[in-house]
């Protein structure tokens, strides 16, 4: 109480409302079953409904496909920036924080004229992981630079280089398992980004688990709110699981 | 086992010459120190030798093969880092194995080399522990251990005593030293700390401006330096800068005692005086022959002896002479007392001034 004080306590305690009483209210509203009956029947309506777990497996399709991509575009190019063209840094950097500054809309008008073929690609929904690998580049970018800067790449490198390792050897066997709480930090960033997206997935006509919530909004209200608990919920033991692969990182 | 030659080997970074022109030979078996000030191009030639950087020019062979062109990775060179530079993954046990893992050495093999090298360095009982938890000195001593897995032809050190705290840096450095007798690799070290190169290399190489300056035993390099340079950073001592005539250098007024003055006669000298060379004595009114007058400016306890420095009479400035003294006899020289100086005329140094 000293440490913090009234106007800290005080401040503490709006934002406290301000982030709870929206949720609480969601909450309570999705347990409204008309007049004065509440209950858990929008939840037990969505655990039934099979185009929600289409959606879901659909959005964590794509979200594990982008980690790929990330993984094995990604991590190569930045270890290749930092040991061998660290001036190219701030191109990366620019890179990276693009998806912060043109419009979601922007882009998919930009890709969907860019990139047309082949067809096996842009008529599956696996056309959406090249905007959520450029909508995923910060978060990204962000979690392996800190990964790589945590390591010390340029001597682990050498090391392995003068014990006869080749590059492959030295990123598989020592750069990416030194990296893991960087990518399961990325991992989870680019889940979030997955299942959020909604500008492509409904302009490209893909039913992903954003395009689901929406269209639930529109017929069953109360579904809408039953589901935007339950990715609250999601994504809390997410942020669990940043937050925990962050502190092992510290143990160490 | 091999050994190692230098020849011609220049290199510039953005037009600036970090190397200029250098030859050195090592023998099979030697550990030879690299020894400079920081800049003085001593971690480039190691980086070199290990195949990271290439030379402008110039050619590096190890047992009669040229490997300039070689990658790092097929040089079988074995190298320990200043910072450790221990997988963070990887037990100690892994570390080690690391080498014959990534040639494709059966693990049986691995194993069974990881653990002797373990053993080598006393680290048995780690053998499972994670870098991070181990003090410095046993993650250097697994450091070695795994450069030493892949029996490397030439084992490089770059400072690999410099991160660890005074006491674990000589426990580890007469380690080293016993580590490499046994196994007879031949042995590169970088340092800049003389007391290092001193005491553990076969011949010490001391560089300057991308110049080797001197390559030569310990005590060569110290009872005989082969320039001002030299003589200044090796040890500690006095340098007097004058012209030679006869068995003394003439500074101003001062004619200081030195038998090696008659090889420079007529020419300016810088003589060289050690510390455990000069002689105090109380000053009784009048200055003997053969010794100069000083007043004592300050004195610095070093246990067993103690450093006293002394401004000699009729010099120019003040010019400062250290004398080591046993500390019980050293108490009788406080500041502000006037004393008599000597020193072996055989044993100081004259060299041309540069």
């Amino acid at each position: 109480m000293n440490r913090l004080g009234i106007g800290g306590w005080s401040i503490l305690v709006l934002a406290a409302l301000f982030f709870g009483v929206p949720l609480v209210m969601t909450f309570a509203f999705s347990l409204w079953e008309g007049g004065d009956s509440y209950g858990f029947s929008a939840y037990q309506v969505l655990w039934h409904s099979p185009r929600l777990f289409e959606a879901a497996s659909l959005s964590a399709e794509l979200a594990v496909a982008t980690v790929a991509a990330i993984i094995v575009l990604l991590v190569p190019a930045m270890i290749f920036m930092n040991l061998y063209a660290p001036r190219l840094r701030p191109l990366f950097e620019f890179i990276a924080n693009l998806p912060f500054v043109v419009p979601a809309i922007a882009l998919v008008a930009g890709l969907s004229a860019l990139i047309t073929g082949p067809d096996w690609l842009v008529e599956t929904p696996f056309y959406l992981v090249i905007p959520y690998f450029f909508l995923a580049l910060p978060y990204a970018f962000r979690s392996i630079d800190v990964g790589l800067k945590s390591i010390d790449l340029q001597t682990l490198t050498e090391a392995g280089l003068s014990l006869g390792a080749g590059m492959g050897q030295i990123v598989t066997l020592v750069v990416l398992p030194s990296l893991r709480s960087a990518i399961v930090g990325l991992t989870l960033l680019t889940l979030a980004v997955a299942f959020g997206e909604f500008t492509f997935a409904n302009v490209l006509l893909f039913h992903t688990y954003a395009v689901y919530i929406d269209e639930l909004g529109e017929h069953e209200v109360t579904g809408a709110a039953a589901l935007s608990v339950a990715s609250f919920l999601a994504t809390w033991l997410a942020m669990l699981g940043v937050m925990y692969a962050g502190r092992s990182r510290t143990a160490k | 086992m091999a050994t190692v030659d230098i020849t011609g080997v220049r290199k510039s970074f953005g037009g600036r010459e970090v190397l200029a022109q250098l030859d050195l030979a090592m023998q099979d078996g030697e550990l030879i120190c690299l020894l400079g000030p920081s800049g003085c191009g001593k971690t480039t030639l190691l980086r070199i030798i290990a195949g990271f950087i290439a030379p402008d020019s110039g050619q590096v062979t190890v047992a009669g093969k040229d490997v300039t062109k070689l990658s790092a990775s097929q040089r079988r060179m074995g190298m320990v880092f200043q910072s450790y530079s221990l997988f963070p993954n990887m037990s100690a046990l892994d570390n080690v194995r690391f080498g014959p893992r990534v040639a494709g050495r059966p693990k049986a093999e691995q194993m069974k080399r990881a653990g002797e090298l373990l053993e080598l360095v006393g680290l048995s009982a780690h053998a499972q522990k994670f870098p991070h938890q181990l003090s410095g000195g046993q993650q250097q001593r697994v450091a070695l251990a795994r450069a030493l897995a892949v029996q490397p032809q030439v084992l490089l050190l770059d400072e690999p005593l410099s991160a660890l705290d005074a006491k674990v840096r000589v426990q580890l450095r007469d380690e080293i030293r016993r580590i490499q007798r046994e196994t007879g690799v031949t042995t590169v070290l970088v340092t800049h700390d003389q007391e290092e190169a001193l005491s553990i290399s076969d011949r010490v190489a001391v560089m300057n401006g991308g110049r080797l300056l001197q390559v030569a035993s310990p005590s060569a390099i110290y009872r005989t330096p082969a320039d001002g340079f030299v003589a200044r950073f090796i040890g500690s001592g006095a340098v007097f800068a004058g012209v030679a005539e006869g068995d003394a250098v003439r500074m101003g007024k001062l004619s200081l005692p030195a038998a090696a003055a008659s090889d420079h006669h007529g020419r300016p000298v810088e003589l060289f005086v050690r510390p455990e060379h000069v002689r105090l004595e109380a000053m009784n009114g009048h200055v003997p022959p053969g010794f100069l007058g000083a007043d004592v400016r300050e004195t610095t306890f070093l246990g067993s002896l103690t450093r006293v420095r002394v401004a000699l009479h009729d010099a120019e400035g003040d010019a400062g002479l250290w004398a080591d003294l046993p500390s019980e006899h050293a108490e009788a020289f406080k500041p502000g007392s006037r004393v008599v100086a000597k020193w072996d005329q055989n044993a100081v140094r004259v060299m041309p001034q540069a």
